[in-house]
Parts: C-alpha cells; sequence; structure tokens
C-alpha cells in the first residue's frame, strides 16, 4: 500500500498531536519515507476534541488531508464520537478502554487496551499515555520501523524523561504482540 | 545672523499650502531650530506624518521625509526607527491625525517607549477637509459637523500621552514659538518616547466658526488659555475648566525600546549559541 | 540525526524561507491560522540580528514594514482573512510608493470572523483588488512545501526587484500541515537597485531609465519624499493629469510587460487531456489526485495550477481553452478563481465551478465526481 492513513484523537492537553509529530518524523526523517502531519485546530486548547491526522507513504503525498482512514486511535469518547466517521469500514480501531467505552463494533477491527491504566501503573506518569500509544500503533500497523520511532521519540523526550518513554514505547510493543500482531520482522519499506 | 531656515527647507516646493495666520509654520521653525542645535545631519533625520494639514510638512522639509496614511504615521515611523535605531526619527501630527484615526497607535507608541519625538499640532479641527470637528474641539465650539456645538467631550492629548507611558511630555502653544523649540530639543534629547503637543490655530477652519477669525485675535485667545503648570498647581479644578496647562509635564528615564530589544538579541543569540 | 530533512509546518517554512531571502524585520499581530508564523519570527528573527515586534493592530503592522523596508531592510507581515483587510489601507501606499514589502495570508473562512480555524480560499480577489484605486500587485499561492519554501524566497525576489508589494496566499490546510522538507541552498537572492546617481540628480520615481527606478534606502545621503498622494518624479504631490496618467501607466506596465518573468504555473497531463482542470494551493493538490483516479477510469482529465494568482496567467487558460471544451475550476469558496478563467476563455469552452464552503475541503473523489458528471 503507498499511502496509509493514521488519525489521532483526543481531548487537547493529552499530547495525541505530539504524538502525530513524532510518527511522522519517524517515517521521515528516520525511515526516508514521506509523510504529511495534519492536526485539526479549535478554538480550544485544553479539553476540546482534538484529533492528528498522519499519512504516511513510499512517494510523495499528493493530496494532504485524511481521506480513508486505516488506523484509528481514540483516546477520548468525545473524540470518537466527532471523529471516526472517516475510518474505512474494517479498519482498524483502537481505543484507550480506560477512557472510551462506545464504539461500533460491527464496522472496525476494535482493540481495547487501557493505555492511562497503564501509563499510571506499569509507568507511573499518565504523561506517557502518547508514547505507549505510539508502541502500539507502530507494533500494530508497522508503517514506520520500531527503530524509527525509537529515534523518533528520543528527538522529542525532554531530557531526564528519556528512559521513561522508551519504556513507554516498548510497553505499546508488547501490549500489541499480547493481542496477536506479529513482532517486526519487515524492513518499514515493505511495510508501508 | 538669523537662522537659516532656507537649509532646511526644500524651497522648490515653495509657497507651501497652509493658509496665512495658520500656526503650523511656527511649529516647524521651532522644529528647524531645535534640529539645527542638535546638530544633526539631515541625511540622519526622517520626518514622518500621517494625513492633514500638518501633514504636509515633510514635502517642505529636507530631510528623510515620508508622508502616510492617515494617523497611521507613528506605525511607519516605528518601522524606520527599529530598522535604522542609530537615525532620529521625527513625527509630526495633527489632532486628528494623532487623537482619533491614530489614537490607538498613539496609545501603543506611549507605551513601548520607542525613542521616537511626536509633535502634535492641537488646532482643535480638521482644517484640510474643511472644519469638522475633531477629538480636541472644546465642548460647545462649533464645527462644519458641529454646527450647534460640539456634543464630545476633548481629550487632553498630554494628559493621555503620561498616562499611557509617554516618558517625555511637553505642552506650549504657538504664541510662545521660542518654548515651543526647547521643548522640542529637549524632546530629541530624552531617551525614549517624547510628546510635545502645540497648540495651534487655525483661523480659517476654527476661529472663523467660533468668533476668533482674527489670527491674532486667536493666538491671544490660544495663549490666554494655557496656564503653566506651577501655576495650575495653585488653581481650583473650576478655574482651570477650559484651560490648559503647558509646561514640561513629564520627565521620567524609562527602559528604551530598541535598547531593550538589542539584549533580547543577545539573549536569543546566546540561547542558539548554546544548543 | 545527521540528515537535514526535517519536518516543516507550512507556516515556520515560510517564516525560515523568508529569512533566508534575507528577510530582517517583522510586524504582525495574532491571528489564527497565520499566528505560527509570528511566534516563529520572534524566536528565529532576533538570533540573525533581525528585528520582531508585535503591534497593536494589523493596519500597524502592515505601516511598519513598509517603514522598515523604506530603511533598506527586507520586511514582512502575517495574517488571515480578517486581518488581510485590515492590512489594506497600507497595502496601497506600498502600491503607489512602490515599497517592496511581503505579506503572508493564510485564508480561513469569512466574511467577518467566518472560520478561523478552517481553511477556504476566499481571498481570490481581496488579494487582487482588496485596497482601493487602480493598482498592481504580485499574489503566489504555493501548494507544495518546496513551493512554499522557493515562493516565499520568490515573493521578496519579485517584491525587491519590481518594487511591488507580493502577497503570498497560502490556506489552514498548508499553513498547519507538516510535512518532510529539506531546505535547499540552490537559490536566487535579489536585492532592491540602488541608485547609481549623486543624491542631487536621484528621483526616486524617474521613469528615464526603466519601468522600475532604484530606491535608495532612508538615511544613505538620498533625501527624497515619499507620499501617498499621486506624486512627481520626485515624490512630490501632484495632480498633473499627464504626470499622473504616466505614472500609473508605468506602474501597471513594470509587471505586465514582464510576465514571463512574474508568472509560475504548473502542468499536469495536460498534453492530451480532453478535460481540463483549473485548481490552486491545496485544492491544486486534490485537483492532481482527481486527474489520476479519472485517468484509472479511462477519462482523460489533465489539471493546469497556477502559482502566481496575480498577474493571472491569462495565456495559457486561454491555450487549455482552445484544448478542450469543459473546464472546471474546484476552489473552496463559491466562485472566484472561475470569474478570472471564464474571463480568459471568453466563451471558447465551458466553465463550470467545482465549489464547498462550510470548512471542508473539496476532496480528490468529489472533483472525479465533477468531471464524470460533465462526460
Amino acid at each position: 500500500m503507498d499511502r496509509y492513513e493514521l488519525r489521532f484523537g483526543g481531548v487537547g492537553g493529552q499530547g495525541v498531536i505530539l504524538a502525530g509529530t513524532i510518527l511522522a518524523e519517524a517515517a521521515v526523517i528516520y525511515d526516508g519515507l514521506y509523510a504529511v502531519q495534519s492536526p485539526t485546530y479549535t478554538a480550544q486548547v485544553r479539553g476540546g476534541a482534538t484529533k492528528v491526522d498522519v499519512i504516511i507513504g513510499k512517494t510523495p503525498i499528493i493530496y494532504p488531508r485524511a481521506t480513508a482512514i486505516d488506523f484509528f486511535l481514540a483516546l477520548a469518547q468525545r473524540s470518537y464520537d466527532v471523529f471516526h466517521h472517516q475510518l474505512k469500514e474494517g479498519g482498524l480501531l483502537l481505543v484507550d478502554s480506560t477512557l472510551v467505552s462506545r464504539v461500533d463494533e460491527d464496522r472496525y477491527r476494535v482493540y481495547r487496551v487501557p493505555i492511562t491504566d497503564l501509563a499510571e501503573r506499569e509507568i507511573g506518569r499518565v504523561v506517557v499515555v502518547n508514547t505507549i500509544s505510539l508502541g502500539l500503533t507502530v507494533a500494530m500497523t508497522k508503517v514506520v520501523s520500531r527503530k524509527a520511532i525509537e529515534q523518533a521519540v528520543m528527538a522529542r523526550a525532554p531530557r531526564g524523561t528519556e528512559e521513561m518513554n522508551m519504556k513507554a514505547l516498548q510497553l505499546g510493543f508488547a501490549k500489541a504482540e499480547e493481542m496477536g500482531f506479529a513482532p517486526e520482522e519487515t524492513k518499514a519499506e515493505e511495510a508501508v | 545672523m538669523a537662522f537659516n531656515y532656507e537649509y532646511y527647507l526644500r524651497m522648490d516646493k515653495m509657497p507651501h499650502m497652509w493658509c496665512p495666520g495658520c500656526g503650523i509654520g511656527i511649529v516647524v521653525k521651532a522644529m528647524l531650530r531645535a534640529i539645527d542645535k542638535m546638530g544633526w545631519s539631515k541625511d540622519d533625520v526622517a520626518v514622518v506624518s500621517g494625513i492633514g494639514c500638518t501633514s504636509r510638512t515633510p514635502g517642505y522639509v529636507d530631510f528623510n521625509t515620508l508622508h502616510t496614511t492617515h494617523g497611521r504615521a507613528l506605525t511607519f515611523a516605528t518601522g524606520l526607527k527599529l530598522a535604522r535605531p542609530d537615525k532620529h526619527v521625527i513625527v509630526i501630527s495633527g489632532d486628528g491625525d494623532a487623537a482619533a484615526i491614530g489614537g490607538n497607535h498613539f496609545l501603543h507608541a506611549c507605551r513601548r517607549n520607542i525613542d521616537l519625538t511626536l509633535i502634535v499640532v492641537n488646532n482643535y479641527i480638521y482644517g484640510m477637509t474643511g472644519g469638522q470637528a475633531s477629538p480636541t474641539t472644546p465642548f460647545g465650539a462649533r464645527a462644519s459637523t458641529a454646527p450647534y456645538g460640539a456634543v464630545d467631550s476633548p481629550l487632553d492629548i498630554s494628559r493621555v500621552a503620561i498616562a499611557a507611558g509617554a516618558s517625555y511630555v511637553a505642552r506650549g502653544t504657538v504664541a510662545q514659538g521660542f518654548m515651543l523649540e526647547k521643548f522640542i530639543y529637549n524632546g530629541f534629547k530624552h531617551k525614549g518616547f517624547a510628546v510635545i503637543e502645540a497648540m495651534s490655530t487655525c483661523p480659517i477652519q476654527y476661529g472663523r466658526r467660533n468668533k476668533l477669525s482674527d489670527p491674532v485675535q486667536l493666538l491671544k485667545w490660544v495663549k490666554e488659555h494655557g496656564v503653566p503648570a506651577k501655576k495650575a498647581e495653585k488653581m481650583s479644578p473650576e478655574e482651570l475648566e477650559g484651560k490648559f496647562i503647558t509646561g514640561e509635564l513629564h520627565n521620567q528615564e524609562r527602559v528604551e525600546y530598541t535598547e531593550e530589544y538589542e539584549l533580547v538579541r543577545q539573549r536569543a543569540q546566546e540561547a542558539a549559541g548554546a544548543r | 540525526m545527521d540528515k537535514k530533512i526535517q519536518l516543516w509546518e507550512g507556516n515556520h517554512l515560510v517564516a525560515e524561507a523568508a529569512i533566508r531571502a534575507g528577510c530582517r524585520f517583522f510586524a504582525g499581530y495574532p491571528i489564527t491560522p497565520s499566528s505560527e508564523v509570528a511566534e516563529y519570527m520572534a524566536w528565529k528573527l532576533p538570533q540573525v540580528g533581525g528585528t520582531f515586534i508585535q503591534m497593536e493592530d494589523e493596519i500597524a503592522s502592515m505601516g511598519a514594514i513598509i517603514g522598515a523596508s523604506l530603511a533598506g531592510v527586507k520586511s514582512m507581515t502575517a495574517t488571515s482573512g480578517p486581518g488581510f483587510s485590515l492590512k489594506q489601507e497600507n497595502l496601497g501606499f506600498a502600491c503607489i510608493a512602490e515599497i517592496p514589502v511581503v505579506i503572508l495570508n493564510v485564508m480561513r473562512g469569512g466574511p467577518s470572523t467566518g472560520l478561523p480555524t478552517h481553511p477556504s480560499q476566499m481571498d481570490v480577489m481581496q488579494a487582487r483588488w482588496g485596497t482601493h484605486g487602480d493598482h498592481w500587485i504580485i499574489a503566489i499561492a504555493p501548494a507544495y512545501m518546496d513551493e512554499i519554501f522557493r515562493g516565499t524566497v520568490r515573493a521578496f525576489n519579485l517584491a525587491e526587484k519590481y518594487r511591488v508589494p507580493v502577497i503570498i496566499l497560502l490556506d489552514e490546510i498548508l499553513g498547519h500541515m507538516h510535512e518532510g522538507y529539506e531546505i535547499p541552498d540552490d537559490f536566487e537572492i535579489i536585492d532592491r537597485a540602488k541608485p547609481d546617481v549623486p543624491p542631487e540628480e536621484y528621483f526616486p520615481y524617474d521613469d528615464s531609465k526603466g519601468d522600475v527606478p532604484p530606491l535608495a534606502p532612508f538615511f544613505t545621503g538620498y533625501r527624497y519624499n515619499v507620499t501617498g498622494l499621486n506624486h512627481d518624479k520626485s515624490g512630490f504631490p501632484t495632480t498633473n493629469p499627464e504626470l499622473i496618467q504616466r505614472d500609473m501607466e508605468r506602474q501597471r506596465r513594470k509587471l505586465y510587460a514582464n510576465l514571463d518573468d512574474i508568472l509560475w504555473y504548473d502542468e499536469y497531463k495536460l498534453d492530451d487531456a480532453e478535460i481540463g482542470l483549473v485548481a490552486f494551493g491545496s485544492m491544486g493538490r486534490s485537483a492532481q489526485v482527481a486527474v489520476d483516479l479519472a485517468r484509472e477510469q479511462g477519462i482523460k482529465a489533465g489539471l493546469f495550477r497556477p502559482i502566481t494568482l496575480w498577474p493571472f496567467p491569462e495565456e495559457k487558460v486561454q491555450q487549455l481553452a482552445e484544448q478542450v471544451d469543459t473546464i472546471l475550476v474546484p476552489e473552496m469558496n463559491l466562485g472566484q478563481l472561475i470569474l478570472e478563467v471564464e474571463r480568459c476563455v471568453h466563451g471558447k469552452a465551458n466553465v463550470e465551478g467545482v465549489n464547498k464552503v462550510g470548512g471542508l475541503p473539496i476532496e480528490p473523489p468529489e472533483i472525479l465526481e465533477a468531471i464524470k458528471a460533465r462526460i
């Protein structure tokens, strides 16, 4: 597939837009792929439904907006309700089961992970929700290589949080594998 | 030896368009004498204006001159000065230009305290466009748009300047040209935003509508309505009603914008170097 | 991370390109969706010895950049629709006084406050005719990161070369999207011509040596007058009808006699096209995908994508009208660019709009449907 569309939805403050940036940087800077990241801006900076779309491809992205989304991460019920409609039928839906309960079971392939709980229990900091999510996303979609996302996360991690973020990322990989997603075998270029 | 005004004027652009009896010439002459006293090279001076009678000054004076849009002179001057903080930028404006359409720019220029000099020639009327009421037209005075007397209360430009943060504010009258020269000169020497308000005369548009059509009579009126600051201290608000206070009203050392911005550059370059 | 490729936001890339083009003065006022440009300039300009100032309003920002440019410093401002309306007053001043400045307008929905966080292409006509009176102006509408970078550099170059304000039109999609881009170093930088005569022989609007007279920076010994009134060659106000006619015609001619230099456009699969699309900016990208979708279904579609919107590439559109029977104009408004296309086509082809407002872009499948409906 030459164009893979992802959407991360949450509420302002959860760091979904930053997660989109990191994923796009992993693709562009570390895997040599093409990527477009488009956040949706609203007047509300904190607490409003927010989303970011990331389109990744092996050739230049001509149309920069998501049209048929392959993978949707919902970190809040409100953002699921508002933003899920462009997810393809049969598309991958990953929800934070701590915060999202009602989803369209019949339309999508639904995966539930208590991401916020995991962040609190396993890492001890709720701020790493977006890093765990990136680990899950990459392990589930293989849209970029694990090495690329590791490098991209490290480049963006505030000083002193590198270890915590790496642990969170690995936790995401592990949880995806627990759900049956294969560990990384192929190169990123072939996966896209 | 008589002052050589012609050295500073574009004599090929004469005659000027100001009416007989107009006070603007007195202010312009005071400005030229003050520039001369500073010893500035003509190449290092910019005179910037907006729209109106006073704003025609740039055309006649031999400096880098910029005649901008109505009320916006201070914004252009801000760009000029920030681009060349080492040069001298003077803004000359009327009461309508500075206090009505340019009122917001006036407030923010005062608060920023950029090292500019603003000379406001206040003649209480829109002269060029035919005698319409201005923000400084006295309450009850007649104007072509206030044929039954002005309903609005006038704005005290100097007081607003002080309140908004201008670090040098002085007010004089065109009846006292040498005092104006002194204020303008002190404004030039002052590091920061200086406002010199010159209470002026428009016998044609203001005077004729307000029983003051004789230029000399109007000059006297202006002089009589000015109360030196020291004298005003001893007067009651009732006695000061309808009068304006003259003198150096405010003089304060305050952080100057372009100097502070130079520090911003240093901080930015240190931050960039540290990364 | 030794690769130079980075993820760039469209707005940030405009700011970076401006600095690379030599911009050292930015005056602005916060407005969505362009504020990132001001933020980037506030951060970066003092690092390179430049100046950023946040002014009290959009009118003031426009005045300040004209002032700084007159002192010889390349200057720009950035805004969106409501602010662009306010810029128009002093934009007209920059036109008549012929001061090089660059204005970025990241288009959002309007009129008035409209849709601050959503894209539109509703300022096509305002970019051309926003300020009052006859005037001539250049507007550039990039669609891709490389065009955003090179278009911004080009905007400064054209402003300097022709002593004219240049408008860059982005929309919220392009302003806020992030894409991988490696800043190139193979671009030309043009600086305004300075006088080669002594001050006593210098006139800022002297047309005797060409349509773009050299512009002496203030404070360099050339003391002259600049005014927003119609003026003679010395810059002094005049009401002489012959002088004004001559000066205004020169201002038009300095752009319209140099269209080969100014016009910039892209053609996509036009050679054998039987149906033509004319689209710009982000909708140019949508239209390009629509061309491919149509061709997959055996429909020979092609795209003409103007990057210079003003002056409009009139001849190219006329040629397209000779080639195809139908021209579709997809744009995020209810019909602006189409007016110019219709004027150029002059009845030689059927011209129809594909229009959408309300904050959502026109997606490629929607353009495809419009194409199929006309086959």
